[in-house]
């Protein structure tokens, strides 16, 4: 069992009568790559900043490696943080400020040079340490950000939003490089982004943020194929919702007046949600051609959408909402027109009947 | 793993330089005229008539002390030379300097406070009441500021009361506080500028890499809002070399400062030249100390 890095009890923030992070309680095992996911003012950066100790919790405690942080000020926490805006020293060169953290903490100058030459051969910037951080592009400013922290070694990465202000494809090419980085220098990283793409990608955990609180905490695939509310569903990736009456256990009728077998988790008679996943719906012109065991609601396509490598259909199936069905573009699969008489089909295990 | 190309943003090439080219210059010539009227001016007002000091400080002197162009001397500028007038100088340098390390000492921690209030309405409020006193006339205050250190006056009261100090009017300290009253808003409004522009997330940075409060502000903060020093600086000591309006109204004779001196030169003294010649110098100071000031700008920013 590794031991725990960040322990985040019972904290809540407020900002006068706002409550920014609500109660949250986490856990992140040492040399995790940890993501805060969720929409902006969800309270992800604030819980970010409590861990860097830029705010301090109104309640709770948060601990570093079973030490107590909560009110500690910045400077004397074993953390570092790449900031949303780099916030790179203007006024200094790019070896002066990867340099700031050690000058401050009194090491001396060969080990400084040494150290501060280590890490921007880590991210690649040799020939730059002179240049003011004006004379980079974003994407080198971004590397200057995490030399700067990384070379304190700190027990914990903090990264807020590091790549939100890089083209796409910088972007793309920089999740793949974090993650490198991380698994080489296997210090805990604490991500912090809006990005399910980003989070999906990168981390080993993802813990879902809405309002202040942390809705669930999981690996990618867990949060994508089992989320445990409308809201985690709907903030990752696309799904249909369907409004339902759970029928018995595994059962539900659905708005429609159509049973089908799902996933539930509440008892007979309950309101619930069913999630669906657009690339988990199959096509077939009959019932029959469906997999045995998956759970068939005939339908009418509503309009077909071309996206290139795939095609969405819009179909209604008597529920009110379209549902969307997501198709390979590939020559095996048929093509409807709008109009056409259709069957949905998918697995029990793919319908997730959600309660809250 | 791919490097990443990313090269710093570079101006994109002119699709034609020959056009291009045109829309400069006829973007220039719009920007001449524009300037003209305040071009006009400033030679009529303020070029010609420093041509004239500089001519009159290198002329002879009539018995009414009005410049006489038939002789020409560099009597002036010898006299520059005289224990009077070097003392009266050295004064001038030091009550100048002093006041404007004071206005620093005292406009630096309130520009920060003024800077870091959250709400904008906040800072508005107290910037307004920074500027009031320019809503009435310098000297109106001047007298003002006489009537606070006369004998019965409140200042003097406080003094008396507290047996600190006696009658300021007309002494050295008098002099003082009027300078630092005068000018104070001078050296606030440009920290203000520079504090303001702030971005206080590097503030944020320094702390989280390991500065206490007071590191983060020497090796950040401070480098950061230099421009806004040297700029209050500037605006605080060159009015207050030259100031003559404060130790003629609150100063007595032993407190003559470089400005009021020449005020006499051109009254009483019936020395124009002389009067020009200390312009002049007092002029040259000033210049060098402004291009001082842009070329330390020109590097911070």
């Amino acid at each position: 069992m590794t031991e725990t890095a960040v322990g985040i009890h019972g904290v809540t923030k407020r900002f006068g009568d706002v409550v920014a992070v609500d109660n949250i309680d986490l856990e992140i095992p040492d040399g995790e790559f940890f993501s805060l996911l969720g929409p902006s003012g969800c309270g992800k950066t604030t819980t970010l900043r409590m861990v860097a100790g830029l705010e301090f919790p109104t309640e709770g405690s948060i601990k570093i490696f079973n030490e107590e942080m909560a009110l500690r000020p910045p400077n004397k926490r074993p953390v570092n943080t790449v900031f949303q805006s780099y916030a790179l020293f203007p006024h200094m060169s790019i070896a002066d400020n990867i340099a700031f953290g050690l000058q401050m903490r009194g090491v001396n100058k060969a080990e400084i040079t040494q150290k501060v030459n280590e890490a921007i051969e880590l991210v690649r910037l040799s020939g730059m340490e002179n240049r003011k951080p004006k004379q980079l592009s974003g994407g080198q400013q971004q590397r200057v950000a995490l030399a700067r922290a990384l070379v304190n070694r700190p027990k914990v990465l903090l990264l807020d939003e590091p790549l939100g202000a890089l083209d796409l494809k910088l972007r793309q090419a920089m999740q793949l490089e974090l993650k490198d980085i991380q698994r080489e220098v296997g210090i805990t990283f604490v991500y912090v982004t809006h990005d399910q793409e980003e989070a999906l990608t990168m981390s080993d955990r993802i813990g879902i943020m809405n309002e202040g609180k942390l809705l669930q905490i999981g690996a990618s695939e867990d949060i994508y194929e089992n989320p445990n509310s409308r809201f985690v569903a709907g903030f990752i990736g696309e799904t249909n919702f369907i409004a339902g009456t759970v029928a018995e256990e595994g059962a539900v009728r659905l708005s429609n007046g159509v049973a089908v077998k799902a996933r539930t988790f509440s008892g007979a008679g309950s309101e619930v949600t069913v999630t669906l996943r657009p690339e988990k719906i199959h096509l077939h012109q009959t019932p029959d051609t469906a997999r045995p065991g998956y759970n068939t609601v005939p339908g009418k396509v509503s309009r077909r959408i071309y996206y290139g490598e795939s095609l969405y259909y819009e179909i209604d199936i008597g529920t009110g909402d379209l549902i969307d069905a997501r198709v390979e573009n590939v020559p095996s699969q048929a093509r409807y027109e709008a109009g056409d008489q259709i069957v949905i089909a998918f697995h029990p295990e793919a319908a997730e009947a959600l309660t809250e | 793993m791919t490097l990443l190309d990313d090269k710093p943003d570079r101006d994109t090439e002119a699709a034609n330089p020959e056009l291009e080219r045109k829309a400069e210059r006829a973007e220039s010539w719009r920007g001449f005229f524009h300037a003209l009227p305040s071009f006009v001016y400033l030679i009529f007002f303020f070029a010609l008539p420093l041509v004239i000091v500089l001519v009159v400080s290198f002329s002879g002197r009539k018995g009414t002390g009005s410049p006489s162009f038939d002789d020409w001397t560099l009597d002036a500028y010898r006299k520059l030379f005289d224990t009077t007038v070097l003392r009266i100088a050295w004064r001038s340098l030091t009550m100048a300097t002093l006041n404007t390390v004071i206005c620093l000492a005292i406009g630096y921690p309130f520009a920060y406070w003024l800077a870091t209030r959250s709400k904008q309405s906040t800072r508005n409020l107290l910037l307004v009441l920074v500027l009031i006193p320019f809503w009435s006339n310098f000297l109106v205050r001047t007298y003002a500021w006489r009537i606070l250190l006369d004998s019965d006056g409140p200042i003097t009261r406080i003094g008396e009361a507290t047996g600190l100090w006696g009658k300021l009017l007309f002494t050295q300290p008098a002099v003082f506080l009027g300078l630092l009253y005068g000018y104070l808003p001078f050296m606030v409004l440009p920290l203000y500028a520079a504090l303001e522009r702030m971005d206080w997330s590097l503030v944020e940075a320094g702390r989280d890499l390991y500065a206490t409060g007071w590191g983060a502000f020497r090796r950040i903060t401070w480098p950061l809002s230099r421009p806004g020093v040297i700029a209050g600086s500037i605006l605080v000591f060159i009015p207050s070399l030259g100031a003559y309006v404060t130790p003629a109204i609150l100063g007595g004779a032993k407190t003559t400062l470089l400005g009021d001196y020449i005020v006499t030169q051109f009254t009483s003294a019936r020395n124009w030249p002389f009067g020009s010649a200390v312009s002049v110098v007092i002029l040259t100071v000033m210049l060098i100390a402004t291009l001082v000031y842009f070329r330390t700008g020109a590097r911070t920013l």
